[in-house]
């Protein structure tokens, strides 16, 4: 973290790095809060469920491969909800399919997030029919809204990186006080 | 064979049952009375030089305030081995949606009549298994029907409420509220 150009006078000097991280160098000590450090780990290790409902979910597996490589902003995708930490819902919501995603979302262990890929999860899209949920959010709690239909892998990715800084604003997310 | 000696056949056959045959780009339908389908389409696939083995599709159709009987049922059949085809429009009233089921001639036929049966409210009579498909299987209404309401009836699905009502329930437990 410490630059190349910056000289370090005495042994016990503390460099300020970024905000709320300290350094001290000669004890090879970083300082920070705790809060700080839960949420670059959950920041940097974003899980999503492989969850796909509809042709989103395509734009979703492309954003995942290798040509965008979802990997590098630590994100990969985990074949079951216990082990996730956020939903892509990633096409048209039926209201048939409707009680499985929030069974789904109910399974994931806190801390847990939504996000709401493309136009029909964000409302519905032109489906404003009798068999489709006229948004997701009206099942579950969503964090990130990315419109588009489908939206472009650079709109997913950059939906995700909206979630990280999202997630980095957080404030006492652990342990039982809020 | 060509069309015109394929409805002549049938014609000639059963000359009751043909209510009238039409023609559009080259394709030929037939529309018949529903009371003698299994009879006519035990014909088409049965005889030698017309065998019918392939029913490619089948589906409902609903025609409110266009035509008197309100239903129809099309059969589009095709013949692998003299590769021709042909168009069965049976047609279904309201009071009375009963029709054949073609299932012991074709299996194919079981899922499609299915389909028919959930979104129109078509009943095919000696179907071995007739659920809905699509539709969640407390489902109310047949949502194909041009009189079915577009954003649906008012009074929810009650699969979908309860999700609603946990959703509300479970409100509580978040994060962010």
């Amino acid at each position: 973290m410490i630059g190349s150009n910056m000289i370090v006078e005495t042994e016990s000097e503390i460099v300020e790095v970024e905000e709320g991280i300290k350094v001290i160098p000669a004890a090879n000590t970083i300082i920070t809060s705790i809060d700080k450090l839960i949420n670059l780990s959950r920041a940097s290790s974003l899980w999503p469920l492989t969850f796909g409902l509809a042709c989103c979910a395509i734009e979703m597996m492309a954003t995942g491969a290798s040509h965008y490589d979802l990997d590098r902003f630590g994100i990969i995708f985990r074949a079951s909800p216990r082990q996730a930490d956020c939903i892509i819902v990633s096409g048209t919501v039926t209201k048939k399919m409707a009680p499985v995603v929030r069974k789904v979302y109910d399974q994931m262990p806190e801390p847990k997030y939504v996000i709401a890929m493309g136009s029909c999860a964000c409302t519905g899209n032109f489906y404003k029919s009798y068999s489709v949920v006229q948004g997701v959010d009206k099942i579950l709690p969503v964090d990130v809204f990315i419109p588009g239909c489908p939206p472009r892998p650079e709109a997913l990715m950059d939906g995700l990186i909206k979630l990280q800084e999202k997630i980095k604003k957080e404030t006492h997310r652990w342990g039982r006080t809020r | 064979m060509g069309t015109d000696e394929i409805v002549e056949r049938i014609k000639s056959r059963f000359p009751d049952d043909v209510l009238s045959v039409t023609e559009f780009r080259g394709q030929t339908g037939i529309t018949i009375h529903k009371k003698n389908l299994l009879a006519i389409a035990g014909f088409l696939k049965n005889e030698a030089d017309l065998n019918f083995d392939l029913l490619r599709d089948l589906c409902g159709a609903d025609y409110l305030n266009k035509r008197a009987p309100r239903f129809e049922v099309v059969y589009q059949l095709y013949s692998i081995k003299n590769k021709h085809c042909i168009r069965l429009n049976v047609q279904v009233s309201q009071k009375d949606t009963h029709i054949k089921s073609v299932t012991s001639l074709w299996i194919g036929a079981n899922w499609h009549e299915r389909e028919c049966f959930d979104l129109f409210g078509i009943v095919f009579d000696g179907h071995p298994d007739l659920r809905r498909i699509l539709m969640p299987e407390d489902w109310e209404g047949h949502p194909l029907r041009k009189d079915y309401p577009v954003e649906g009836p008012a009074v929810e699905w009650k699969g979908y409420d309860e999700v609603l009502k946990k959703t509300e329930e479970y409100k509580q437990y978040q994060w962010y509220r």
